[in-house]
């Protein structure tokens, strides 16, 4: 923006400087191969949707497409917006978006719509909102904010301690719920700021120690001292992959359908003659196996094209933690990154029938509002910290 | 620490952190590369022979119809469960040879011969193409349990759990609710039944046919995974839609009145009663005799349909009450009167002078057994049943419309508006009736229309047509002071739990006037017919303790007996509801009509006086 001043008065410009659209918007430094990578798989799981779902709600064909299209276009102005946005100010803003967060994910033990058994969402009138997929980018803009801010108070030893606590409260509300997934995706979150937080490698030895210990407590003391403490099918679905055949019947039932689905497509897809992800056999292939409907119907040339997309999402967001303009940027583009690495891998694992099924949808592919939604925020304060580093001037190198 | 926010991060420890971060997540997106690149392209011919390995059974899951309850909730028609043995003809072997061997063995099982099943299959496939053939209802477990262990054997034939629609009480009430059967080729076209397939069962008369969308369930689904042999996998349930049962229906129907009429009335023989709230339309029983069991409708044998259809004179499944097209006899008389009074023919006290007889032309009308009432005004006329005095006043307005203009207006020779699809022709004679039907050479001779005519229409004879239903909505004009209701069977839809889904409303359809003077002088006149003297009905309703307004109708009909008619309005002087019933050659209307609509009456108000003193007794 430019005003004339008393001093100085506005000249002719020997070359005139004509702002392009981009620049005149504020979206000028978006990382373009980012935005790319976000709304090319969006407009692959709407393309998905409408042709692997026609027949499912009765009446209506293109009832998940028409959602699954309206949830993008809101995601994709969430983005722009915030890319508008100094994402600095989430820093200033820590305690409040903390608050938020616990008491948004405490609140649908209160007034929650219960599904199968478990409470996560909010009945709102177009769709039901589950706050706890807003959260994982909440925790990590306010965790990252705490820790840039606690980074001179107290022992080493104290501030991992702290972080911890900060990090696995939400965690358990969310576990309570009961959402064993998405705890998890907080967890990751958590330990991936401490991680570009500085955080010693040995407290991180530590903590794997913790979680190995942890892990043998949940699955094999519990239960023999008769007080298990998760439901009996989380416990069934997390150990049942390493031997799918023998439980045919339930968890290990729907991955082997998921692979056999996965593998029947081959290298160029069954097209619309995919029977195992259109005639039931694979059980949510809206959501949590929607990678086995891409599997089958597009073999493997579409699932390595998805696969490929979710790795120049990757890139761009770890590149990003190496521009930020503060400890801040690279602090909270670390946590979405690597909370994404996650829910990639943990997702399309379960499809490919080498990681358990835990509920977590995958990134921008599966149908749901909440989800594409937070994504396409993340996706922006990232946006935000690439444009905020290019309008500093000091991004150093790029690669 | 490299921690200083304003501070970029210092760049060699984070770079080392990214780098790792960097090379865990090349080897995890390795690792999916390579599980993909596994499934798909290395083992995928494997994978897609299981895929098609893969194959699915559907089977629908019927869901019930709902129940049809009378006013005060007991149940008329509910639905009994019953197995049976069903073929789907197109699983059949192709082999002529093999399809006769497996006919043969499906037959001993159903104990049929086999030109007895093809017989079946083909009399199916006639009324739906494609769906499956019910073979024989009823039948036992050790014949399920025989068919399951030797599926292999008998391709297409599958034992199914069905809805057997079931009359707690027979023939109670069965014109009213109807009854129910498969939907036909023509019917499916119909967009009133969008979305049913071959084999659904609808309703085809009566309130099963009006009301069948809210009776009808929605059928359920189960998906379940097979293997290559047909046998089930273990858990292999993909989709379970549980079925809908239908709503209950709920009825104006009174059952212990429906039974009183049908009982007084299967005691004198063939014909029709109605009895209906004047101000709402509700009809609180309607029947016809003689009957029938809607259960015989089911799976008729050839011996029941030629016993339902066997003559034209019995012919149960007509109702009289709704389809009938009889002449009325004197019970017409209250619509002449309205006729002749609105249109200021006569006045309710001008006296008349009834010799027994009155000569138009060549032509003598007498009255019934040629008495002379002598010196009589409306009042008398009514209660004494004058002819002469009727007659005159349809000699009065032959040459006008006036007469059939109000009985059109009140409701005769038109459709009632009544929610069964059973409504029978009627026809009300006019002048322009008359001359198309001679134009059309129908007429037995050709001549125009004539003052006899008219006389004859006015006291309810000659070519007058009509049924209880339209004479009821005359009644109940005048008797709520000129409101044309709607006549309906339909009250509510109900869930199982008896929570009310819908209440039908029915708007009355038009407004006749009425003068009050005029309607009260004709009930005074009514009453004293029934109830008072030498009243034509006073020997049935002498004694009756609630005052009701009655007529009595005595129909000549070409080739039978004379036809009785009574009509009542309870209870006078404020009527609520009237009562109509007719006998087919019951002879006077005191004779059987007039016991009939005693035999009503009775069970409405006793009833009533039950329901007033039980609510004396609480207080």
């Amino acid at each position: 923006m430019m005003y004339a001043t008393k001093t100085r008065q506005a000249r002719p410009e020997p070359f005139a400087v004509h702002l392009g659209i981009g620049e005149r918007l504020g979206l000028a430094h978006m990382d373009t191969l980012l935005t790319f990578a976000a709304v090319a798989l969006a407009a692959f799981s709407i393309f998905t949707l409408g042709e692997a779902t026609q027949n499912d709600v009765p009446g209506s064909p293109h009832y998940y497409l028409d959602r699954q299209a309206i949830y993008a276009v809101l995601g994709i102005v969430g983005m722009l917006v915030l890319t508008r946005i100094d994402y600095s100010r989430f820093r200033e803003l820590r305690v409040g978006i903390y608050t938020f967060l616990c008491a948004s994910v405490s609140l649908v033990f209160v007034f929650g719509f219960a599904a199968r058994g478990s409470r996560r969402s909010f009945e709102l009138p177009f769709f039901s909102f589950q706050p706890s997929e807003l959260g994982k980018l909440l925790l990590v803009l306010a965790l990252a904010g705490f820790v840039i801010d606690g980074a001179r108070r107290g022992s080493p030893v104290q501030r991992t301690v702290r972080y911890l606590f900060l990090g696995l409260a939400p965690a358990a509300l969310v576990f309570l719920q009961p959402d064993l997934g998405t705890s998890m995706v907080y967890v990751v979150a958590t330990l991936a700021v401490m991680y570009f937080g500085g955080v010693p490698w040995t407290h991180f030895a530590a903590i794997g120690g913790g979680i190995v210990a942890l892990v043998a407590l949940v699955l094999v003391v519990a239960p023999m001292a008769g007080t298990p403490i998760l439901h009996g099918y989380q416990e069934e679905r997390l150990t049942s992959f390493a031997n799918p055949n023998e439980h045919s019947d339930g968890a290990g039932y729907q991955q082997n359908q998921s692979k056999v689905a996965i593998g029947s497509g081959q290298f160029t897809g069954r097209g619309d003659k995919a029977t195992q992800t259109r005639l039931d056999f694979v059980p949510e292939r809206h959501t949590d196996f929607i990678f086995a409907v891409i599997g089958e119907r597009y073999g493997f040339m579409g699932a390595a094209f998805v696969l490929s997309l979710y790795a120049l999402l990757f890139w761009r967001a770890l590149r990003i933690t190496t521009l930020s303009k503060n400890s801040y940027g690279t602090l909270v583009a670390g946590g979405i990154a690597v909370a994404l690495l996650f829910q990639t891998f943990v997702n399309v694992g379960m499809n490919l029938g080498i990681m358990p099924i835990t509920g977590i949808p995958l990134p921008l592919m599966s149908y749901g509002g909440s989800s594409v939604l937070a994504t396409f925020l993340a996706v922006g304060v990232l946006q935000s910290i690439n444009v905020q580093a290019h309008l500093s001037q000091r991004g150093r190198f790029a690669w | 620490m490299y921690l200083r926010n304003d501070d970029r991060p210092q760049g060699s420890r984070l770079s080392l952190r990214v780098a790792v971060l960097g090379g865990v997540a090349v080897a995890l997106f390795g690792v999916l590369f390579f599980r993909l690149w596994n499934l798909q392209v290395l083992d995928g011919d494997q994978y897609l022979a299981e895929a098609k390995n893969n194959r699915t059974r559907e089977s629908k899951v019927i869901a019930p119809r709902g129940d049809i309850l009378d006013r005060e909730g007991d149940v008329l028609v509910d639905n009994r469960t019953s197995l049976a043995l069903q073929l789907n003809p197109t699983k059949l072997p192709e082999g002529l040879t093999e399809q006769r061997q497996e006919l043969e063995r499906i037959g001993e099982l159903a104990h049929m011969s086999l030109p007895k099943v093809r017989k079946t299959i083909r009399e199916g496939e006639e009324v739906a193409a494609g769906a499956p053939v019910t073979l024989r209802r009823d039948v036992g477990y050790e014949l399920i349990a025989y068919i399951e262990e030797n599926q292999t054997d008998f391709p297409g034939v599958s034992v199914q759990r069905v809805f057997v629609r079931h009359y707690p009480d027979a023939s109670r009430a069965a014109h009213v609710v109807g009854s129910v059967g498969e939907i036909s080729e023509e019917e499916l076209k119909d967009p009133r039944y969008k979305g049913l397939e071959p084999g659904d069962e609808i309703g085809q008369a009566g309130a099963e046919y009006t009301y069948d969308k809210f009776l009808r369930g929605q059928p359920g689904l189960t998906r379940i995974q097979v293997n290559a042999l047909g046998q089930p996998t273990p858990g292999g349930q993909l989709i379970s839609t549980p079925p809908t049962p239908g709503k209950n229906l709920k009825l104006t129907i009174d059952g212990d009145v429906q039974t009183a009429g049908e009982a007084g009335l299967a005691g004198y023989g063939r014909g029709g009663f109605i009895s209906m709230n004047i101000e709402n339309g509700e009809i609180l029983a309607l029947g016809s005799y003689p009957t029938f069991d809607p259960s015989d409708l089911i799976e008729p044998t050839q011996a029941q349909v030629n016993e339902l259809y066997r003559d034209e004179e019995l012919a149960p499944l007509v109702n009289r009450a709704t389809e009938g097209a009889y002449p009325t006899g004197s019970i017409f008389k209250i619509i002449t009167a309205l006729a002749a009074l609105e249109n200021g023919v006569i006045s309710p006290d001008e006296v008349v002078v009834d010799n027994g007889e009155i000569t138009v032309g060549e032509q003598h009308f007498k009255n019934a057994g040629g008495v002379a009432h002598g010196a009589v005004e409306l009042r008398r006329a009514l209660q004494v049943s004058s002819d002469v005095y009727f007659y005159l006043l349809g000699l009065d307005m032959w040459e006008t419309n006036e007469l059939q203009e109000e009985a059109h207006e009140l409701g005769i020779g038109r459709p009632s508006g009544l929610d069964l699809p059973e409504e029978g022709e009627t026809l009300l004679p006019s002048k322009a009736w008359h001359e198309q039907f001679v134009e059309e050479g129908l007429a037995l001779e050709d001549r125009p229309w004539s003052a006899g005519d008219n006389i004859q229409l006015a006291t309810g004879q000659g070519d007058l047509q009509t049924n209880p239903l339209q004479m009821a909505l005359a009644y109940a004009a005048l008797g709520n002071g000129g409101k044309i209701v709607t006549p309906h069977v339909g009250l509510e839809v109900e869930d199982a739990a008896g929570r009310v889904l819908k209440e039908f409303e029915f708007e009355p359809q038009r407004r006749v006037h009425i003068d009050p003077a005029y309607r009260t002088a004709i009930l005074e006149g009514l009453h004293a017919a029934a109830q008072e003297g030498d009243g034509t009905a006073a020997g049935v309703f002498g004694g009756f303790p609630i005052p009701i307004a009655g007529k009595t109708g005595t129909a000549e009909r070409p080739g039978h007996a004379d036809q009785s008619w009574f009509a009542a309005l309870s209870p006078y002087p404020n009527p609520r509801i009237v009562t109509i019933a007719t006998v087919e050659e019951g002879g006077f209307g005191a004779e059987s009509a007039a016991p009939v609509v005693l035999d009503i009456l009775e069970a409405i108000y006793e009833k009533q006086a039950a329901a007033v003193s039980a609510a004396g007794g609480a207080e």
